[in-house]
């Protein structure tokens, strides 16, 4: 699982208001190295949740120097956006899970992938 | 000046493959809408017709729509056209000499093509074609091999195989600017792939889907019913990157019963990813989840441009969704396996259809597509039975619908 696939999920178990973000609890993480899009990685921005990933990079060991607050003109600052890319795209959760932050519930990650799926009490 | 109205006023010649014919226009507009240039067709148009003939369009946009397009075979400038020889001459003697001459010009090579649809020629009369177009002011040099220039006849025979007229019903003539994309359906084809299920999809169909779906590059595209991730490799072969769920835990994780004959388990990397690394795109691939369809995990928020999948119907492959019907007994410690199979109960079609154009209404950014299939009865199918869902307030997703996967209840 990629950080920027974490940045968007939430959890989804049935009561919960405040299920965002999901906590990573990780027992392996690995680094792909993926081509630099500056591109992309310029159009993702506007939509993350910009202090959910820097948590999440914090919590991985791979903030690298991220700022707490998003630099301005990140589109033009292309030592900036590799650190983005690099968090984004290549830091993977390989085995561990992510964890409801009001339930406490946790959703297995295995090879790279989690489960989301919930238990028929659950939905 | 004159010059240059009549360069800008140049018309196209798309020649289109005899297959899939509702999917050819809607796949031709959404790819000029992709340059934002809209789909303006001269004189009278037929649909299901294997030549059309465009314009108000730039050689440019011609080419961008052909390096996308798998419905079409392949694009003229069209010089000339009549419905009969003598006609398709006055034709090409009418047009301006300042626009063929720099294709004719001393030192270039050139060669003409015989193309004949509904109808085989012989080659002594391709030749004779050929020979008869000498009122054309060709200065080159002819080279069959590499030449700089190929110019084209074109003659329609109509498209019954079984009532081919004597001559042709009409004549193009025109100079070749690119082929379309079909040599993908060949070279992306599913025999071929490394990972495939049941109900893969195919590799033609794939692609025009993404094509309806306006994917573009450095896009984000969702399938929600990712399968084996057919769709995935065709989107992020326009280089768009790409994410999926789907219910199944072995599909995801490529494991279980190999749907290839003489083979009974898959294999140890049978999976999307490796699927994309087949293709030169892993760079692409986001990530896909074990997750349901019906309770989706997607925080709030515009976050996929195009949403593109082929739901289950319950036919070839069964729609379940998580939940029970029964009453359920809490289990004292709550410890969750991370291969557990949740209890699933039916997921009728019309809920997955309200349940993804839901989704797609608070997912998609302004302006993005989904893109689906809707099983339908042929016979009384109309536009009315495709299900509608009011956008909610700023967002203006389009949503595009394709129809008969399988004709249901036949």
């Amino acid at each position: 699982m990629k950080l920027l696939t974490h940045n968007m999920l939430t959890s989804h178990v049935k009561g919960v208001t405040k299920g965002y973000p999901l906590l990573i609890k990780a027992t392996e993480v690995k680094v792909n190295e993926v081509d630099f899009n500056p591109q992309f990685v310029s159009r993702m921005i506007p939509k993350l949740e910009w202090s959910a990933l820097v948590q999440a990079a914090d919590e991985l060991g791979h903030r690298q120097d991220l700022p707490v607050e998003l630099v301005p003109e990140y589109e033009k600052n292309e030592e900036f956006l590799k650190k983005v890319h690099r968090v984004l795209l290549e830091v993977e959760v390989i085995e561990g899970c992510l964890r409801c932050p009001e339930s406490g519930r946790e959703f297995p990650i295995s090879r790279g992938i989690p489960n989301m799926l919930l238990n028929d009490d659950e939905v | 000046m004159a010059t240059s109205t009549r360069q800008s006023c140049l018309k196209y010649l798309l020649h289109l493959a005899q297959d899939n014919l509702d999917f050819r226009l809607p796949e031709i507009k959404s790819l000029l809408a992709l340059r934002g240039k809209p789909f303006h067709y001269s004189g009278n148009f037929q649909e299901k017709t294997p030549f059309w003939c465009l314009d108000e369009l730039s050689e440019e946009d011609v080419r961008g729509v052909m390096a996308r397009s798998v419905c079409a075979k392949s694009a003229f400038e069209l010089w000339g056209h009549g419905k009969t020889h003598s006609e398709l001459k006055t034709s090409l003697l009418k047009y301006p000499t300042e626009n063929m001459s720099p294709f004719m010009c001393k030192d270039s090579t050139y060669r003409i093509n015989v193309y004949t649809f509904n109808k085989t020629l012989e080659f002594e009369d391709r030749i004779k074609r050929i020979d008869s177009m000498d009122y054309l002011p060709f200065e080159g040099t002819v080279n069959l091999k590499s030449p700089q220039h190929i110019f084209c006849l074109l003659e329609d025979y109509g498209t019954d195989p079984n009532d081919i007229p004597e001559h042709p019903n009409y004549i193009y003539f025109g100079r070749w600017i690119a082929d379309g994309q079909r040599e993908l359906i060949r070279s992306h084809s599913v025999k071929n792939r490394h990972f495939i299920g049941n109900t893969s999809m195919d590799a033609g169909l794939s692609f025009i889907m993404a094509n309806h779906a306006k994917v573009n590059k450095n896009d984000l595209v969702f399938d929600p019913f990712v399968g084996t991730g057919s769709l995935l490799v065709a989107c992020s072969h326009f280089r768009a990157y790409v994410c999926g769920t789907d219910i199944d835990y072995n599909t995801i994780h490529g494991r279980g019963r190999s749907s290839r004959k003489n083979k009974t388990w898959r294999g140890p990397d049978e999976n999307i990813r490796a699927n994309l690394r087949q293709y030169g795109t892993e760079d692409m691939y986001i990530d896909v989840m074990v997750s349901d369809a019906s309770k989706h995990v997607w925080r709030e928020a515009a976050l996929f441009d195009a949403i593109i999948t082929d739901p289950p119907y319950g036919i070839r492959e069964s729609t379940r969704r998580t939940g029970s019907h029964k009453d359920v007994i809490k289990p004292q410690d709550a410890i969750y396996e991370e291969s557990h199979v949740p209890v699933t109960q039916a997921y009728h079609l019309s809920d997955i259809f309200t349940d993804l154009l839901n989704f797609s209404a608070h997912h998609l950014v302004l302006g993005g597509r989904l893109v689906y299939w809707l099983p339908v009865y042929r016979p009384e199918y109309c536009v009315e039975m495709v299900p509608l869902k009011p956008m909610s307030s700023g967002s203006s997703a389009t949503v595009s619908r394709r129809s008969p996967a399988i004709p249901h209840a036949a």
